[in-house]
């Protein structure tokens, strides 16, 4: 089995798989990118707000325009990009199964990177499923990728960073957020994010839950009540607030289905969002021939993503002879350098525990 | 109401596709060639896209990015169709998949 259409195929054209095909390309690896979506760029152009951190990590730019500069790389690099293009299984020998434009075709490939990111965690409450419950990430996409805003009355559920910074975006594409509920005690995000929303006068409602949505065809209201220290609503505390979309900002988890039929090995690590599939400190999954990199390996930040992207992009090239191992360990010590930045302060403590554990678990299983 | 964000204080969503009219559950509404089905059909202000086969509850757009499947629709004769994620084309005829498990 020595023909292979591509040496790279990497699924998901989002920041962990842009970083991968850039690094690898750049080294010589004959690179192809698979991503469904009419648009590459994943969930970065999605981003409108500025990155924070230092300059190496993008500081000061917004995500949309970081999304720009990947692809333009991308294009001069001469990656070939399939969009629209579905990849649903993998079989023996590297094969794996894409679908796209009405056909469905084996691609094969010496190496894969799987950074198929993560999707948003639904909250189950009576009537969570009525049309103007949406994901606040599908909110942000609606508004700031495709121009349109599913409501004008918003309620926020959940105070971490993406209902904070959707709540501001909301508010800048003319939607009025009504309230935003939090179950915890406290603000769960970064009190910059917190401190923009309430400047702007949105009450944050602490110790409080959405028990219901209502509205016979489509959400027409909610019920909000606070909850005890256990979570448990507090009778005669119910308020109903009038409202047209209900956002659901409680967490996403790693999408791990097509990793999972690759058989790499996976475990639930509740830190970092659910089950994911493990891999060694260069982001190679327990299959020798698979990388995983991004959000599927535990949700983190775009920032965090990039790098690891780049980590699996040299460590394919690599594996496939066209990075001696004495270069690739000068690249990945600062690729894990920027990584250990990335999660330092008390949001990436928790992160880069789990990653740690996640690694030596995963030590030694292969010798490069 | 569902709407058309006219201007921003940031974004530029830069040059559209061309207008083009497609038909959803008969009713003809504008839409921009290439935008996710969904986005026109909401900005339509149609919020409910199906009804479930058994308890024929509605069902609108939940994820946007093509993964809960809640958006799913009939486009041109092919059912369940994820409308977050496929462009919109002139003419398209739009339906909801109205049935019930016997």
């Amino acid at each position: 089995m020595n023909e292979y259409d591509t040496e790279l195929a990497i699924i998901g054209a989002g920041p962990a798989g842009l970083c991968a095909a850039i690094e690898a390309a750049r080294l010589g690896v004959r690179t192809t990118i698979i991503d469904e979506n009419a648009r590459p760029g994943g969930q970065l152009f999605k981003q409108i707000h500025k990155f924070f951190g230092s300059y190496r990590h993008h500081a000061g730019i917004r995500g949309f325009t970081i999304g720009k500069q990947l692809l333009d790389e991308i294009e001069n690099l001469g990656v070939e990009v399939m969009l629209n293009t579905t990849a649903f299984g993998f079989f023996d020998d590297g094969l794996i199964g894409i679908y796209g434009s009405g056909d469905v075709l084996p691609l094969r490939a010496a190496r894969t990177v799987i950074a198929t990111g993560a999707i948003e965690k639904p909250l189950n409450f009576k009537g969570w499923t009525l049309p103007g419950v949406m994901g606040a990430g599908a909110v942000q996409t609606m508004i700031n990728v495709h121009g349109v805003l599913p409501g004008t009355r918003v309620l926020m559920v959940g105070s971490g960073n993406v209902g904070l910074i959707v709540s501001y975006q909301l508010i800048q594409a003319g939607a009025e957020v009504v309230a935003l509920v939090e179950a915890l005690p406290e603000v769960s995000g970064w009190h910059v994010h917190a401190g923009k929303v309430c400047r702007l006068g949105v009450p944050i409602l602490l110790s409080h839950t959405i028990e219901q949505a209502t509205g016979q065809d489509y959400v027409e209201g909610a019920i909000v009540s606070k909850v005890d220290r256990n979570f448990n609503a507090i009778a005669g505390t119910q308020k109903n607030i009038d409202v047209d979309l209900i956002c659901v900002a409680v967490g996403l988890r790693p999408l791990i289905e097509l990793a999972s039929l690759a058989n790499c090995r996976m475990e639930y690590i509740s830190g970092l969002g659910g089950f994911l599939p493990l891999h060694d400190e260069y982001m190679r999954s327990s299959n020798e021939k698979i990388y995983v990199a991004g959000d599927i390996t535990g949700i983190e930040e775009a920032s965090t993503a990039m790098e690891e992207g780049k980590l699996a992009g040299i460590s394919v090239a690599r594996d496939v002879g066209k990075l001696t191992q004495e270069t690739h360990n000068m690249m990945s010590r600062v690729i894990h350098n920027n990584l250990y930045e990335l999660r330092l302060g008390s949001f990436g403590d928790e992160r880069r525990r789990c990653k740690e554990a996640i690694i030596a678990k995963n030590a030694g299983r292969h010798v490069p | 109401m569902p709407m058309r964000i006219e201007k921003h204080p940031i974004i530029d969503y830069g040059k559209k596709g061309s207008v083009v009219t497609i038909s959803v559950n008969g009713k003809e509404i504008k839409a921009f060639e290439g935008e996710p089905i969904a986005a026109a059909i909401l900005a339509s202000g149609i919020k409910v896209f199906r009804h479930t086969p058994k308890l024929h509850r509605p069902r609108g757009v939940y994820c946007a990015i093509g993964r809960c499947t809640d958006c799913i629709m009939r486009v041109n004769g092919v059912p369940s169709i994820r409308t977050c994620i496929t462009p919109v084309e002139a003419g398209m005829i739009i339906e909801s998949q109205e049935y019930t498990y016997e």
